[in-house]
């Protein structure tokens, strides 16, 4: 199975109803998967005619009771990053999958890269926390899209699921028993305060989602008050755009996922995600073959930086060697949390995967 | 439960208007709420899309459910509206301003015939941002960025959706009696339905074109362009039809899993190259030995390189095999690989360059002398065995004979992959399994 049909089958499990895409390698197989899975679940997809009308197609969608994903590459991103900000100011749950390929501009199309790191977590405008998570295998592909729907439920807000050409296309042996799908939470029933759709508190609450057609429903991608009016109100608008913030930022432990393999008397700790994560693990077996102690840490959610998770894996180690796909994105989200450790990047973007040896000379 | 809803006298709420003394938009409103209390739908199944400008101000002003997106994309926001629940009337409210940067749209939403009813609320020029030229802005007008008048030709907006599909199409002005009647005609068509309604900006466009009442319509006249209902076609409407399509259809079998039949005595990683060119059946013969690998009990990996070109250029697949889960996909130094097309030969010289003594290369007789490694270098010949391969066989016959060779697994486990997989090639690729089989046994 490859990475593609796995966000498929997370996808069809989480009861996705709505998907709109446009093609791009290297996630077209997601598209084309969904245009033939998802109508024989009742549910809908689409191809738009560009990458705008999709992430819009599924923005309309979920008003109208969908529960929806898109998926896309860099170049796509770039045209999903208006929606993006709309998505987050309308409070829209929705998960888009990014398979990652080399950039930037065209790039090249069938090439591994992950150097959408920074730009998934900050790519619109205004500024505000999108929640990115990394499968690092073809069964985390599955678990982690699941995930992205009920964090996306949970939190009212887009969910990355950042992926790359390489584990969505290698078709691997996965073991059935690695399947199990998280729970996805479920709408709240209409309650018939339909009139204050964007009403949330504390600042850190998350309004219930409504749906168009149940009630009287407002949507807008404007600052506007609970009602969903448009205002400039200096104490409406800034209390909305702390809350878009609080209502992630004040959750990050239950956003957090980073699996830690650490070991006793390990000097060094290996940190990576995605793709790359797989050779790192495979480093560290081959380490520890050998004789060689070492700790390793899977980053699952990228954002919000799982602070806690991380500080928590350094502990014990005084030197962190971080291994991507990119010339030290999340490096740098790991050295202000390295403290006096040393952090050691190991990085390549000329097409080819990290080889468990290079993450090994790195260690040392 | 059942609500009987009792048709308002009127879908908007107590707030008033804010748009400029005279401008059009009022008129337009006033005509949607009419086909609103004339349609009598439960106010709360009505959504009114609308997207940035003057215009986008207006589903403030009603008491219907309400969706206020981004510059040009309301046309998006309500197809997906319509397709996630056709039973709500969705309304798009959009200035030319939109339709001009939503212009892609606009095409397929006429193409595609979604049953959405989109009011253009056409000033010809843009009114929020300070009177700029528009895509429907005549040549010769004067607006904030065309001084010297506009040297560019408008876009026909309802000629353009009535030639591309759209069910219903409409163009008048906001001063037209039959506006309200016009608007009820669109909802109640099935498909896409248009209205290009020219307005007056009072701002900006009228003023400083000295546009009079009869002026929009004059204009029009002189750009040669036809009023009235311009397209009423009888088209299925897209979400009903995408249901009534896929009516029926039984849901996506799982996936099926594939237990062992085979052993293989593998107890290390092996990483095999395959590499060819496009065209070669590359890929599938991949997929046989890889099925087969994991029927002799085997942790498999396929990874696949191509250019962006479908049938030319170099197409290769690396197959990592281990007794234990690959954390690892890539390879830096195949322990086998194939040679099988000069396209691939060239592609994994990267390979070849790193591969020792201790690895091996099998190359078909046309590629052998273009391969430089120090790993052993074997020749292949398809034709040293009885039977003539096609030139689609030749793939999955050479990674069998590697197979073979390598004492990986029984080539059996490949030829029940290729008869699990069935169809109409089955049968020469069962050949092309015992061609190879001879082929490995063979080298030895």
């Amino acid at each position: 199975m490859d990475g593609a049909t796995a966000i498929v089958r997370g996808a069809l499990d989480a009861k996705c109803t709505f998907f709109a895409g446009y093609p791009i390698t290297p996630a077209s197989q997601i598209l084309m998967a969904m245009m033939r899975d998802l109508p024989r679940q009742g549910g809908v997809a689409v191809q738009g005619e560009d990458e705008i009308a999709s992430i819009g197609m599924c923005i309309g969608a979920v008003m109208g009771g969908a529960r929806a994903m898109t998926a896309t590459s860099g170049p796509g991103m770039s045209l999903y990053s208006e929606n993006l900000g709309l998505a987050v100011m309308g409070e829209i749950p929705l998960v888009v999958v990014d398979v990652q390929r080399m950039g930037p501009a065209t790039g090249a199309a069938t090439t591994v890269g992950q150097g959408d790191v920074q730009f998934a977590r900050w790519g619109t405008s205004g500024g505000y926390p999108l929640i990115v998570l990394a499968p690092s295998s073809v069964p985390e592909c599955y678990t982690l899209t699941v995930r992205a729907f009920d964090l996306a439920e949970r939190f009212r807000c887009p969910v990355v699921l950042l992926t790359d050409k390489e584990l969505n296309l290698t078709m691997r042996t996965v073991a059935s028993a690695d399947f199990v799908a998280p729970r996805v939470g479920d709408r709240p029933a209409p309650t018939g305060e339909g009139d204050r759709p964007y009403r949330y508190e504390p600042p850190g609450a998350v309004p219930p989602m409504r749906r168009f057609g149940d009630e009287r429903v407002r949507f807008t991608g404007s600052t506007h008050d609970e009602r969903a009016l448009i205002t400039k109100d200096p104490e409406v608008v800034g209390a909305l755009n702390r809350h878009l913030a609080a209502k992630i930022d004040e959750h990050t432990d239950e956003i957090e996922m980073v699996a830690s393999d650490l070991q006793d008397g390990a000097d060094t700790l290996v940190i990576s995600y995605g793709i790359t994560a797989g050779a790192a693990r495979s480093a560290a077996a081959e380490m520890r073959a050998a004789g060689r102690a070492v700790s390793v840490a899977t980053v699952h959610s990228l954002w919000p930086v799982p602070e806690r998770s991380l500080r928590e894996a350094m502990t014990e180690v005084r030197r962190v060697v971080v291994a991507e796909l990119n010339l030290g994105q999340y490096r740098r989200e790991i050295e202000p949390l390295a403290g006096a450790r040393e952090v050691v990047g190991v990085h390549r973007v000329d097409g080819e995967l990290i080889a468990p040896e290079e993450i090994a000379e790195a260690v040392g | 439960m059942t609500v009987t809803i009792r048709p308002p006298g009127t879908y908007r709420n107590e707030r008033s208007f804010p748009f400029c003394p005279g401008c059009g938009h009022v008129a337009i409103l006033d005509a949607l709420d009419a086909a609103l209390v004339r349609r009598g739908i439960d106010p709360a199944r009505v959504v009114i899309v609308s997207d940035i400008g003057c215009s986008g101000l207006s589903d403030q002003y009603f008491a219907t459910s309400a969706f206020h997106g981004l510059h040009g994309r309301s046309i998006t926001y309500a197809t997906g509206i319509k397709l996630a629940d056709p039973t709500l009337e969705v309304v798009v409210v959009m200035g030319d301003g939109g339709t001009g940067i939503g212009g892609a749209h606009l095409l397929s939403a006429a193409r595609r015939n979604v049953g959405i009813t989109v009011l253009v609320f056409d000033n010809l020029n843009f009114g929020m941002t300070g009177g700029q030229h528009s895509t429907t802005t005549p040549p010769g007008a004067l607006t904030s960025t065309t001084p010297s008048g506009n040297l560019e030709q408008p876009l026909d907006i309802a000629a353009t959706a009535a030639v591309n599909g759209a069910a219903y199409v409409w163009r008048g002005t906001s001063y037209d009696a039959d506006l309200t009647d016009r608007i009820v005609e669109a909802m109640e068509t099935p498909g896409f339905s248009l209205l290009d309604i020219w307005e007056p900006c009072t701002a900006y466009f009228v003023r400083s074109n000295k546009v009079s009442r009869k002026g929009l319509s004059e204009i029009m006249e002189s750009l040669g362009l036809e009023a009235g209902v311009l397209a009423r076609r009888d088209v299925p409407e897209y979400s009903a039809e995408y249901r009534r399509v896929n009516a029926g259809s039984a849901p996506a079998p799982p996936p099926e899993g594939i237990e062992p039949e085979f052993e293989s005595a593998l107890d290390r990683r092996f990483v095999l190259v395959l590499a060819g060119a496009a065209g070669g059946k590359i890929r599938s013969a991949a997929r046989f030995v890889g099925i087969g690998a994991m029927l002799s009990g085997l942790w498999v990996a396929q990874r696949d390189e191509y250019p962006i070109t479908v049938r030319s250029g170099h197409s290769i697949s690396t197959l990592a095999l281990d007794s234990s889960p690959i954390e690892h996909t890539g390879t830096n130094d195949p322990d086998l690989l194939i040679a099988l097309a000069p396209e691939g030969a060239a592609t994994g010289r990267r390979w070849l360059s790193a591969m020792t003594e201790a690895d091996e290369v099998l190359a078909l007789p046309g590629v052998a002398g273009e391969i430089e490694t120090s790993a052993r270098v074997s020749v292949l010949d398809p034709a040293a065995v009885p039977g003539r391969l096609g030139p689609t066989e030749v793939a999955l016959a050479a990674a069998v004979a590697g197979v073979v060779h390598a004492g990986l697994f029984p080539e059996e486990a490949v030829a029940e992959a290729v008869r699990r997989a069935g169809g109409r090639h089955a049968e020469r690729n069962l050949a092309a399994v015992r061609a190879g089989a001879l082929l490995g046994a063979e080298l030895g």
